[in-house]
């Protein structure tokens, strides 16, 4: 079967090549059975992409040993589940999900396309073909995932770290991402190609980039989870280079979905939306280098490859491409409107876009510095956290307090009367909420008071136009207050869906500033029978344990924990010893309060031959509200991107007009 | 198995030669092979439409606010006439055989 993968892949790569081939020549001279054509390969090479992932799968669940990246990634011992998995633990596995993903998007984009303008769509799909053909010979030719040998008798298994539930979502999220931040670029350069610079590709396009921005978003805090329940060392954003790599394409896209609308409501920033497009994507395509090159060292990359050099010149290639495009564009991209105060809603918006940007240069900085210093001087110089945490609490502080600003300021420009009333009730809440936190001890850390204030704030002024815009729903149409609530929610999907979405940064804001800035840490050694005190929580280390799990040796410490004299029950924490891949893991037991949000985290650090085990147990309030955030942030993107049917109305009816007065 | 992949991998290629040559199968001699894109008349209409489109919607959403009481009564009378105008302005430019009183019509029923 081997042959029919690498069969697939090279009907894809062939098909990619004559998307972009064919597209292109048949867009430039307007040829549109050759266009319809292009469209129809890059649909043909999802079909391939398909055939080559699913003789990968099968290969996996087959347990065929003759494939190398099955007897790689996996053992005879190996729970089902995690073969699975494995599809995407190793770096051939992964790069076959990539393209996977990125034709099958480029298929749903070609055929949801047809609804824009065949000009349009005509240049976007050797865009498409572009990136396809990219990843379809890296797979070919540089990193294939059928490679075969003589099948030994059992495979080298997993890495531990990767045999946890959270593996089989958290990947695949971020590469939904990560992929789906191709479109919104695609789109973009199709329309600058085509010098179709309405509103057009926006509209196309809003979904897709919300989409991939919602998928890297759930992606990242899954894989937090992931590194708080798995990786074991109390934290769940260690500020790794990998980590990074996610983070910034999506600060990017955040930027982007913000200033979109400034160019929708004033068709301003054409440019500056053109170039948060590229750079969101770049960082997408700079993020798989980051991991797949091995030039950081990352519990999350992958080992050391030859695909480092590739991705850095095609990365190379499409900036500076993009950038040359944008460029050529200009005259075309020219505003016609102005900013008409910088108290306004557009203001705000633009002040949240350089601090994002900000932010997303300021890591980007962080990430490369250590990558350059070594090409340059030939010596690693690491940045570590202080200098991410310093830039977050600076530019991290003012966006949320702008989070809290810009819904309570109206379009085009406000008066300093009518800011005054609407920052009343929120600026009230805030000081209110901060002084109550003052009087309770909050004011340990000055950043977590700060942060909790703005957060009031941003809550309050939240409910604030929730409330208010119900009420004026509610005398606008009559009715009951949650008929109103649903009327005002539906007939703004967006902007609604995007305050619930605000509210869900505020609960991880909250979440972060309280598991960091106010969180204990204490390590003791104890032996069977001792107690440990940490805060209100006493912990007594009763005995170890010893089990056969599947395909690990599990050794655990139990911990009786009891909190102002009362038993709070038994956590069990210790090393799981992986017979196939012949490594330890670290597991850790967690006791979470559903109240407050707080969570008890105990690390058997050290198993000593004694029977002793050197504990490391941390308290981290409010964590609970992080992983909450998630709930939120999933739900407030789905009221935002549910279809709205009086803007596919206003849209449809305004394509008809234009052709009833063509042929006028 | 390897003559089955190979027989598999041969149905697939030709599947997907015949998919992609199907514009061409399907229309062998077309009256037109012209792909439409629009001429500048109509990219200029397309860009008074979106005008006039925003305008509108920047109507309807400064005459909520206006209720909710985000923007007070001051800052209403300042936007709304600009407002109106451009959207009046954009109405008239792209149907100029329209009367200008049906133009007014439709901004005050927006505003």
């Amino acid at each position: 079967m081997p042959e029919l993968g690498r069969a697939a892949l090279a009907a894809c790569l062939g098909l990619a090549l004559y998307a972009l081939m064919a597209g292109a020549y048949g867009a430039k001279a307007r040829r549109r059975r050759l266009a319809r054509s292009a469209q129809n390969a890059l649909l043909a090479a999802f079909g391939a992409s398909l055939v080559a992932a699913a003789v990968l799968l099968a290969a996996l669940l087959r347990k065929d040993f003759s494939f190398v990246y099955v007897a790689d990634h996996t053992s005879l011992e190996l729970p089902t589940p995690y073969k699975i998995s494995a599809f995407w633990g190793g770096q051939e596995g992964s790069l076959l999900l990539w393209l996977l993903i990125l034709t099958g998007f480029s298929a749903a984009a070609v055929a949801l396309g047809h609804r824009s303008g065949a000009d349009l769509l005509a240049w976007v799909v050797p865009v498409l073909g572009l990136v396809t053909t990219f990843f379809a010979f890296m797979l070919v030719a540089v990193s294939s995932p059928f490679a075969t040998q003589p099948a030994p008798a059992d495979g080298a298994g997993l890495n531990p770290s990767l045999q946890n539930p959270y593996m089989m979502i958290h990947p695949p999220f971020l590469y939904l991402g990560f992929v789906g931040l191709t479109i919104p670029f695609a789109f973009a350069m199709g329309a600058l190609l085509a010098r179709r610079t309405d509103e057009l590709w926006i509209v196309a396009t809003r979904r897709w980039t919300l989409f991939a921005w919602t998928a890297l978003g759930i992606g990242q805090l899954l894989g937090a989870h992931w590194a708080y329940v798995e990786v074991g060392w109390g934290g769940y954003y260690a500020w790794d280079p990998v980590e990074n790599a996610a983070l910034m394409p999506w600060l990017a896209a955040t930027a982007f979905l913000h200033s979109v609308m400034i160019q929708e409501k004033r068709g301003m920033l054409k440019v500056w939306n053109m170039l948060l497009v590229v750079l969101a994507f770049c960082l997408a395509l700079f993020g798989t280098f980051l991991t797949r090159s091995g030039v950081v060292s990352s519990i999350h990359s992958f080992t050391q490859s030859p695909l480092g050099p590739w991705f850095l010149g095609f990365i190379c290639l499409i900036t500076a491409g993009s950038l040359a495009l944008v460029i050529s564009r200009l005259p075309l991209l020219r505003a016609r409107t102005r900013l008409e105060s910088l108290l306004s809603r557009e203001a705000t918006f633009l002040y949240n876009n350089l601090l994002l940007v900000a932010l997303c240069l300021t890591i980007l900085w962080g990430v490369a510095f250590p990558i350059l210093s070594e090409a340059v001087r030939g010596e690693q110089i690491t940045v570590s956290a202080p200098y991410y945490n310093f830039f977050l609490r600076i530019f991290g502080l003012p966006l949320l307090l702008l989070m809290g600003i810009g819904p309570l300021v109206a379009w085009r420009r406000a008066s300093l009367r009518s800011l005054g009333r609407s920052f009343l009730w929120p600026m009230a809440i805030a000081l209110g909420a901060g002084g109550l936190l003052l009087l309770l001890g909050a004011g340990s850390s000055w950043v977590g008071l700060v942060a909790y204030t703005f957060a009031a704030f941003v809550l309050g002024s939240i409910g604030y136009e929730f409330a208010r815009g119900t009420r004026a729903r509610r005398a606008l149409a009559g009715g009951s207050w949650p008929a109103a609530f649903s009327e005002l929610v539906a007939r703004n999907r967006r902007r609604y869906g995007g305050y619930v979405v605000h509210a869900a940064i505020v609960l991880l804001a909250i979440g972060v500033t309280g598991s960091s800035a106010y969180d204990k840490v204490r390590e003791q050694k104890l032996r069977p029978g001792q107690t440990m005190a940490i805060g209100d929580y006493r912990l007594t280390f009763r005995s170890l344990v010893q089990r056969e799990g599947p395909n690990a040796r599990e050794l655990r410490a139990l911990i009786d924990v009891r909190r102002d004299g009362r038993s709070l029950g038994t956590l069990q924490s210790g090393k799981n010893s992986y017979r196939a891949e012949n490594q330890v893991s670290n597991e850790v037991g967690i006791r979470s309060d559903p109240f407050t949000g707080e969570d008890l985290f105990v690390i058997a650090d050290q198993i000593n031959g004694n029977g002793s085990v050197d504990f490391k147990v941390l308290v981290k309030p409010l964590v609970n509200l992080i992983w909450l955030s998630g709930v939120l942030f999933l739900a407030g993107s789905l009221v935002a991107l549910w279809p709205s049917a009086a803007e596919q109305r206003r849209l449809a009816a305004r394509y008809r007009e234009l052709r009833a007065l063509a042929r006028a | 198995m390897t003559t089955f992949a190979l027989a598999v991998g041969a149905l697939l290629a030709v599947a997907c030669a015949l998919y992609v040559a199907l514009p061409f199968l399907r229309e062998p001699a077309p009256r037109s092979d012209r792909l439409d894109e629009p001429d500048a008349p109509e990219r200029r209409r397309l860009e008074l439409a979106e005008e006039r489109d925003r305008a509108l919607a920047a109507l309807k959403e400064l005459e909520f606010d206006h209720r909710t009481g985000k923007v007070s009564d001051d800052d209403y009378r300042e936007l709304v006439g600009p407002l109106r105008r451009q959207a009046a302005e954009a109405l008239r430019a792209l149907d100029p055989r329209a009367e200008a009183q049906e133009g007014e019509k439709r901004v005050r029923a927006a505003g």
